[in-house]
């Protein structure tokens, strides 16, 4: 049942694009078509889980004991860095098409906010190993049911209907800030439910 | 000349004004700018980040195989992200406490990869002190705008430093959505938007110096 809360946390009441702002640069960037978003989110779910499970041990078994905490940051973002590659070299192979259409986002996936925040969330909160997947898993979840739903509303914004100084990203803003919105709804969702 | 250069490099820096212009580093200019001194206080840190970084990787850039450059410069900011961490947290704990993981994810903030690799690779270590310390100051008055437009619609008043700006606040309901993330995206959205019109207007001035005498149908119409 933890888990549970812990995931559908993840994806609806915490989620990372509405209620964290992490991951922002790739979720404006990425959700111009409908297709991008599909290879981008099955990226940062596979690297969110991924890194949630590689840095677990590295802190609870490397840093803590040897009282090296302060250096979490950067053994954090080296993992997430060596994960990246490896995972840009995976696709590269696997599917050539796929790795064109990420173009610059992939490697930015090392510089995005939500593999990172992901892993120091983890700690920060307490989690224990499988929590951590979990909890790394639902943040990657909820980024991509954030952009999927984000990229559906932005082709239907394209269009000449809207003021000149609006188009573009000035809307998307507000479409998100909207999206927000009702995400702010699930909020209330295990209320008397469970706690 | 060298000078000019230089002041050049510092004025572009401030210029840019890295989310509105760049629209970079967007995660800590909306999460964590519930309040005016929150982005005070966050901008002063990326500052920091910022233009150290610059100044290290400038004056190694000669050094610094190629193909590896990209560990070395994460590994850099994100050293200098920790000394801020460390500081903040032993002399500022309430702020360390408010900002809490976004003062780490400095160090994935894509504006400060994006000018170590675009520009202190390339430029030498003075002139990447002013790009960073310009970048930095446009980043700081962006988000402490974005803040102090959310506190100010959000709780009716402006408390810098401990002190309030309009005493017993303005005479308004404070729409509290916007201190929640929903009013972050709407308050940028609209500054965009504004920024956007603006400058609409200034190239509708160059591109008809004779403003005066036409019609904006006219224009439209050649």
């Amino acid at each position: 049942m933890e888990l549970f809360a812990i995931l559908i946390g993840g994806i609806l009441i915490n989620n990372y694009i509405f209620a964290r702002f992490l991951g922002l640069c790739p979720f404006f960037g990425v959700s111009n078509k409908l297709e991008t978003v599909y290879g981008m989110g099955a990226a940062v779910v596979f690297v969110t889980t991924l890194a949630s499970a590689i840095t677990w041990p590295v802190q609870h078994y490397l840093l803590a004991p040897q009282k090296l905490e302060y250096l979490q940051t950067i053994v954090f973002i080296l993992v997430i860095a060596a994960l990246v590659q490896l995972v840009e070299m995976v696709i590269q192979k696997v599917s050539p098409s796929l790795h064109a259409a990420l173009g610059i986002y992939l490697p930015l996936l090392t510089t995005n906010c939500a593999v990172l925040g992901v892993a120091l969330l983890n700690v920060t909160e307490g989690y224990g190993f499988v929590e951590s997947v979990v909890n790394g898993f639902a943040g990657g979840a909820g980024w991509f049911l954030a952009t999927w739903l984000f990229a559906g509303v932005r082709e239907r914004i394209d269009g000449p209907h809207i003021p000149a100084a609006m188009q573009g990203l000035p809307i998307a803003f507000i479409a998100a800030g909207l999206l927000a919105l009702a995400f702010m709804g699930f909020q209330g969702l295990f209320r008397g439910l469970l706690f | 000349m060298a000078q000019t250069t230089i002041a050049g490099v510092f004025r572009d820096g401030l210029r840019q004004a890295p989310p509105f212009r760049l629209v970079l580093g967007l995660c800590p200019s909306l999460a964590v700018t519930t309040a005016m001194e929150n982005g005070f206080w966050m901008g002063l840190a990326v500052i920091f980040v910022l233009s150290l970084s610059e100044v290290l990787i400038s004056l190694m850039r000669r050094i610094i195989p190629d193909r590896v450059r990209i560990p070395v410069y994460i590994v850099v900011v994100a050293a200098f992200v920790t000394v801020v961490d460390m500081v903040m947290h032993a002399f500022l704990p309430d702020m360390h406490a408010i900002l809490g993981i976004y003062i780490p994810l400095i160090v994935v903030n894509c504006i400060i990869m994006g000018r170590v690799e675009a520009f202190a690779a390339k430029n030498g270590p003075l002139a990447a002190l002013a790009d960073g310390v310009g970048i930095g100051l446009g980043y700081t008055a962006s988000i402490m705008v974005i803040g102090g437009i959310r506190e100010i619609l959000g709780t009716g008043n402006l408390v810098l430093f401990g002190h309030a700006l309009f005493g017993s606040g303005l005479p308004f309901e404070p729409a509290v959505i916007m201190l929640m993330p929903p009013g972050g995206f709407f308050v940028l959205g609209f500054l965009l938007a504004g920024l956007a019109l603006w400058e609409m207007r200034q190239r509708r001035k160059t591109a008809a110096p004779a403003a005066c005498c036409t019609v904006p149908g006219e224009e439209a119409a050649k």
